[in-house]
């Protein structure tokens, strides 16, 4: 007969779950459907990727005219656009990563239901998506950083140190709210709730020493806040009080880190427990 | 035909007492906020077993088909061998590659082109992006796509996506694949060239498994068949007695196969009169032996449906089924859907090769492809009588055509 060349083994079939399939395949998936996505949101319409400026952009500068004309929370700040810049652009990532993950998993219901598919790529790819935007973003920032006269400094070799802190909570959030989502549609909602109140719990349009000394900590619990705080020292103003130096001693991380390490693990677990059967639950 | 298989092909897929339940909530609970609300409010369900105790072992390069009613568990079971569903008991081996659909074109983006869709779902089946885009235009070429390749699929036919879905599973490469009822795709020519496809897998050696409603399928494709219901498997054999097998079921509700007190049972259908007529089309209760009879049914429908099946069981006085058929409804112009209160004759000719006695006509409905719980179908156990008279009583309970002689051989008794 014909290539009856090797006869392949009997091998078990464990059934679905997150990443189920094979490595290489997971990459190439996980690749392939993040550029595929990003390429589309760009040369899909006319003005491609001057419309996933905008957003930023305008809320830019609303809340610049807002904190330096207004409310003068940012007169005294140094190079506070920039800075503003800068953290509406990296909330952005948070913002956009999380809320399109919520949906992600059930709006690929076909492939879920009728393919084997590795369950994890659905949210990670939403995640990576939002991060080629982040990324084309901090170009057009670094632009506006240079020119507002800021000098560089050898602590910018550690922004990407940073933006991968920033990256893992990212993901494990979504994970959590992809796969909740299959089974509570009011997630949805709620999250929609939450984003808005972290993007006021994370010093993104003040800076954290106007915050009154008692809620400082309990700010610094939101895993952002450090986040955030550090990079504007390393990145924009030197002399700002670092994420560590904030409530007096480095034990103010403590709860922060406590609270990141939980939610990723929290994410590992529900996801594996939940993958395989979300084609059931859908 | 169906090329023979080789007898000593080793095994490619294991099944070995798969199980497989559903829990369905009594009281969903889908909303976070409820959750969180009543905690620890009673959490019911119900448990639907849908597979009980499968096992069975598909060999390299057998095709196999998997019929079954709706509900009987086989797309439960395709699904557990697609690894889209996780068993709750027994065990799965597989020998080679599989091609991770069970239907096509379930990876296709609308908003991405031809092209980029082929990628994808190149990529979904195993191959390496680089392989993908090799074959990219052997796929294009098959599906006769080539012209619209930067196409959105938004902008495809349905006819164009079908041929697409169609070439990119073939240029999967797997060793194994499952398919749900997809063949009979397509116009004429395209439908010629998937049958070649399909010849030129088998002949490849690849291991097919087909879950299908047509038992025309089955006949002519398979090496053997399946048939499941209530999650159990009833038989495994040839696909025409299993396809046999399958009409029977169909026509009888109840579980049980015995041929009396079958309740009549009719959901989105009601029959509003059976009869018989004679060749001449005169209504008749009674026929000479040998002479044609033609069966009439009408049916009115109370309510949406399509892909029905309609047939006839002709059993004697004694209960026995003599013969069983059925057919799709035939095609009309706007697809085969239809609305409540449409009306449908079903007629039959036979030839009449029934031994003198008293026979009974039962008529049944069924629907292919039922939109979840809006199931059409009908059973009306002797919807019709008829008597065959004749001269000659003879046994049994068919008078065939016959030539019969006996002859004394002359040299029988030489000395």
């Amino acid at each position: 007969m014909s290539p009856a060349a090797i006869t392949p083994e009997l091998r078990e079939v464990k059934g679905p779950s997150a990443i189920g399939g094979g490595r290489r395949r997971f990459l190439d998936l996980l690749w392939l459907m993040a550029t595929t996505e990003f390429k589309r949101s760009y040369f899909g319409t006319v003005l491609g990727y001057l419309w996933s400026l905008i957003r930023p952009l305008m809320l830019f500068a609303v809340l610049l005219f807002v904190f330096t004309k207004i409310i003068r929370i940012g007169s005294d700040v140094p190079n506070y656009p920039v800075l503003l810049l800068l953290n509406i652009v990296l909330f952005t990532f948070f913002q956009e990563a999380t809320q399109n993950s919520v949906t992600s998993v059930v709006a690929q219901e076909g492939v879920v239901r009728k393919t084997q598919f590795p369950r994890l790529v659905i949210p990670l790819a939403v995640v990576l998506t939002a991060l080629f935007n982040l990324c084309l973003n901090l170009l057009v920032v670094f632009v506006f950083i240079l020119a507002w006269g800021v000098d560089p400094s050898w602590t910018w070799l550690l922004f990407p140190a940073l933006l991968a802190i920033l990256f893992v909570f990212t993901t494990a959030v979504s994970m959590v709210l992809s796969v909740l989502y299959v089974r509570f549609r009011d997630v949805l909602i709620i999250w929609t709730v939450m984003a808005q109140v972290l993007f006021y719990a994370t010093p993104v349009i003040y800076p954290i020493e106007i915050v009154p000394e008692a809620y400082r900590e309990l700010l610094m619990i939101n895993p952002l806040a450090p986040i955030f705080e550090q990079v504007r020292v390393w990145m924009l103003d030197p002399t700002a009080p670092s994420a560590a130096s904030i409530g007096g001693s480095a034990l103010v991380l403590v709860p922060a880190a406590v609270l990141f390490l939980a939610t990723c693990a929290f994410a590992v677990w529900i996801f594996s427990r939940d993958a395989p059967r979300i084609a059931e639950e859908l | 035909m169906t090329p023979s298989l080789e007898p000593d092909a080793p095994v490619a897929i294991e099944v070995r007492g798969l199980e497989k339940a559903f829990r369905i909530p009594t009281h969903r609970v889908d909303s976070l906020k409820e959750r969180i609300v009543r905690p620890f409010s009673a959490r019911d369900y119900r448990e639907l077993r849908a597979l009980d105790g499968i096992s069975f072992e598909v060999r390299r390069g057998e095709f196999f088909g998997i019929v079954g009613r709706n509900g009987s568990g086989k797309s439960t079971l395709l699904k557990l061998l697609a690894s889209i569903y996780r068993a709750d008991a027994g065990a799965i081996r597989m020998a080679g590659r599989l091609a991770p659909f069970i239907e096509l074109g379930v990876g296709f983006n609308s908003e991405l082109t031809a092209r980029e869709n082929v990628l994808l779902n190149g990529v979904m089946m195993g191959l390496t992006p680089a392989e993908t885009r090799e074959r990219l235009d052997d796929v294009l070429d098959f599906a006769e796509l080539r012209d619209f390749a930067d196409l959105k699929l938004k902008n495809y036919s349905s006819g164009m996506l079908v041929r697409l879905a169609f070439s990119v599973m073939l240029q999967a490469d797997a060793d194994i694949l499952l398919i749900d009822e997809v063949l009979a795709v397509g116009d004429a020519a395209f439908q010629q060239k998937c049958a070649d496809a399909f010849r030129r897998l088998k002949d490849e050696g690849k291991t097919i498994v087909l879950v299908t409603h047509e038992m025309t399928t089955v006949e002519e494709y398979c090496h053997r068949a399946m048939l499941i219901d209530g999650g159990e498997i009833r038989q495994i054999g040839d696909p025409a007695e299993i396809g046999r097998q399958y009409l029977r079921l169909n026509f009888q509700p109840s579980s049980d196969l015995g041929q009396d007190a079958a309740p009549a049972t009719a959901q989105g259908a009601r029959l509003l009169d059976a009869w018989i007529e004679n060749a001449a089309g005169e209504r008749v209760a009674a026929v000479e032996r040998g002479e044609s009879l033609r069966l009439r049914a009408e049916l009115e429908l109370t309510r949406d449906a399509f892909g029905l099946g309609l047939g006839f069981i002709i059993a004697n006085a004694d209960g026995v089924g003599v013969f069983e058929f059925g057919t799709g409804l035939k095609d009309r112009d706007g697809g085969d859907a239809l609305g409540a209160g449409e009306r449908l004759l079903v007629s039959a000719e036979i030839a009449n090769p029934l031994a003198p006695g008293h026979y009974y006509v039962h008529c049944g409905v069924h629907q292919n492809l039922p939109p979840k719980d809006e199931e059409v179908s009908l059973y009306a156990h002797a919807a019709a009588d008829f008597v065959v008279f004749g001269t000659v009583q003879t046994g049994g309970i068919l008078s065939l055509e016959h030539e019969i002689e006996a002859v004394v051989e002359s040299d029988s008794v030489a000395k």
